[in-house]
């Protein structure tokens, strides 16, 4: 066992040093394999705050109940009634008037609302459903539209649906980019360990002739690999963590404006250990094949 | 401890390297194979260190016919082996420790240990004050030598060169000689192919002759 330890530690430590022999050139791979991981990396964390943001959107999961304006209160509790009982999530009911003194308020309507003899708002209802999703939103609404007394239904879904449906896009781009730069990934690192191991031709060959194992002899490039694709994982966290600071101020005043207090954040803790696991694991991936395919025979 | 029977060894391309060769060698024997430029000395030291494999007959190290040894079980012999190659194989890209260090890293011994026991190997060869210059810096002999530290580290119980004395002056050679009686004094078996036939006259030691393949004399 203790022979099984201190051949691993050896192998890493000469992974390490083959890595830190060519300064330059480890530098220069780096950087490839870091702006490879960063562009997938960047827009998993970006879809990943517009999802917040979108969750936090007030208002675009409310369905609003119009009543005809001629019902009065036993229409209304028949309405409540009926909530009550389908218990969609939260919902309130908006008298007539407080939705007249509501808009007296808003800016700019003070003086149309003075003008007008009569209320012509009708008593309402706003739903907020506990699931937003948006088929269940849009059965709810058709629920509600069958029920007597009720004029109008109002579903503030078209923002959500676009939104969601934007997300999925989104999600679909991201992971067809990251599956051809996985690719770019894995040929970056086979190639770069095709050149160490012509580089170590003589070592290979020496170590051969003095009694290593295949094992032996493919494990430093193994955890060459690994140890490549980790760093450039950890390079390309620092360019989303950087993008995301430069970004993460105006973003949040955009959240702003749509009322949203979301605010923007970089890669959460478990976001950056899998950028950096999943650098390992393609540059792992990138050796075996190099390994697989140049001590073949 | 080597025993090789009714060997032939072909090349691919090339005629016969070794025709119907047989010999063994003992535990702690002293053995020259010689012969001229060609004549099979290195393909003798091949065969026994399961670089090549015998075209037909048998061939036992350490117990095992080599002729049908698994590929897998050839770096577990080859442990078992010290070998000094006639092109020496030292690694230029490290220093003269370092090159020391590899079959110890190869078994896996812990790094100290390792340290220790190369240091010993260098000790035995002269070699000690150069632990940190790279081999490139070296003389002809002492890169020899250095290649002896490097086959011996492991302890081996059988010791095989190629040509240890090729290119060296007679001091340079005598030295690598009074190594090789050191290790033959302790028990080590050795087989030396050597075309150098000045220096085995110094050495009451069996010489095995080979003359284009063949296995012509045996004298002990
Ligand atoms: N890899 C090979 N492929 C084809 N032929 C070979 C190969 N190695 C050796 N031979 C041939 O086998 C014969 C014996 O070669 P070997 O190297 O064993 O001779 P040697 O006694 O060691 O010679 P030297 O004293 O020059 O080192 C030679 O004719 C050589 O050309
Ligand atoms: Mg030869």
């Amino acid at each position: 066992m203790n022979g099984f330890f201190s051949q691993h530690y050896a192998a890493q430590k000469s992974a390490a040093r083959r890595l830190s022999s060519s300064p330059l050139n480890t530098l220069l791979s780096l950087i490839v394999i870091g702006i490879v991981l960063a562009l997938p990396a960047a827009g998993w964390v970006m879809l990943d705050n517009l999802q917040g943001f979108a969750g936090n959107l007030p208002g675009v999961q409310q369905i609003s109940l119009f009543m005809m304006v001629d019902t009065g209160e036993k229409e209304a509790a028949e309405i409540g009634s009926r909530l009550r009982e389908a218990n969609p999530g939260k919902w309130w009911f908006v008298a007539r008037d407080d939705a007249l003194k509501h808009l007296t308020e808003t800016e700019g309507m003070g003086d149309v609302v003075a003008g007008l003899t009569k209320n012509p708002l009708p008593d309402a209802f706003v739903v907020e459903p506990g699931d937003s999703r948006p088929e269940v939103l849009e059965r709810l609404a058709e629920t509600f539209r069958s029920w007597p007394a009720v004029a109008h239904v109002q579903l503030d879904s078209a923002w959500s649906r676009r939104l969601d449906l934007f997300l999925r896009i989104g999600r679909l781009a991201v992971s067809l980019l990251a599956v051809l730069l996985a690719g770019a990934l894995v040929a970056v690192t086979f190639n770069t360990i095709r050149l160490q191991i012509l580089a170590q031709a003589a070592e290979i060959e020496v170590s051969r002739l003095i009694g290593a194992t295949d094992a032996f002899i493919h494990r430093p490039f193994q955890y060459f690999g690994v140890l490549h694709g980790a760093l450039g994982g950890l390079f390309a966290l620092l360019l989303v963590a950087g993008i995301g600071r430069i970004l993460a101020a105006p973003i949040g005043e955009l959240f702003a404006l749509y009322g949203s207090g979301f605010i923007p954040s970089g890669p959460s803790p478990s976001q950056a250990g899998a950028i950096v696991g999943i650098g390992a694991a393609l540059g792992w991936l990138g050796a075996r094949i190099s390994v697989a395919i140049h001590f073949r025979g | 401890m080597i025993s090789v029977s009714a060997v032939t060894k072909r090349y691919p391309q090339g005629l016969e390297a070794l025709k119907d060769v047989s010999f063994e060698i003992e535990d702690g024997e002293m053995a020259f194979i010689t012969g001229h430029s060609g004549a099979g000395k290195s393909t003798v030291f091949r065969l026994l260190a399961a670089i090549e494999r015998p075209t037909s007959g048998s061939i036992v190290v350490d117990g095992q016919n080599l002729a049908a040894l698994r590929r897998g079980a050839i770096p577990y012999l080859r442990r078992k082996l010290g070998l000094i190659f006639q092109d020496q194989k030292l690694l230029f890209d490290r220093n003269v420790l370092d090159n020391v260090l590899l079959p110890l890293s190869i078994v896996g011994l812990p790094a100290r240990e390792a340290v220790r026991r190369a240091r010993a190997a260098l000790d035995k060869v002269g070699l000690l004050e150069r632990e940190r210059v790279q081999p490139i810096a070296l003389s002809g002999g002492e890169q020899q030598r250095l290649a002896i530290a490097r086959a011996v580290v492991n302890r081996p119980s059988l010791l095989l060169a190629d040509e240890p004395t090729a290119n060296l002056d007679s001091e340079s050679a005598s030295q690598i000689l009074d190594i090789f009686r050191s290790f033959h004094q302790v028990g080590v078996t050795l087989v030396i192919a050597t075309h150098d036939a000045q220096w085995m006259a110094r050495f009451s030691s069996r010489v095995l002759r080979l003359e284009r393949g063949r296995l012509i004399g045996d004298n002990t």
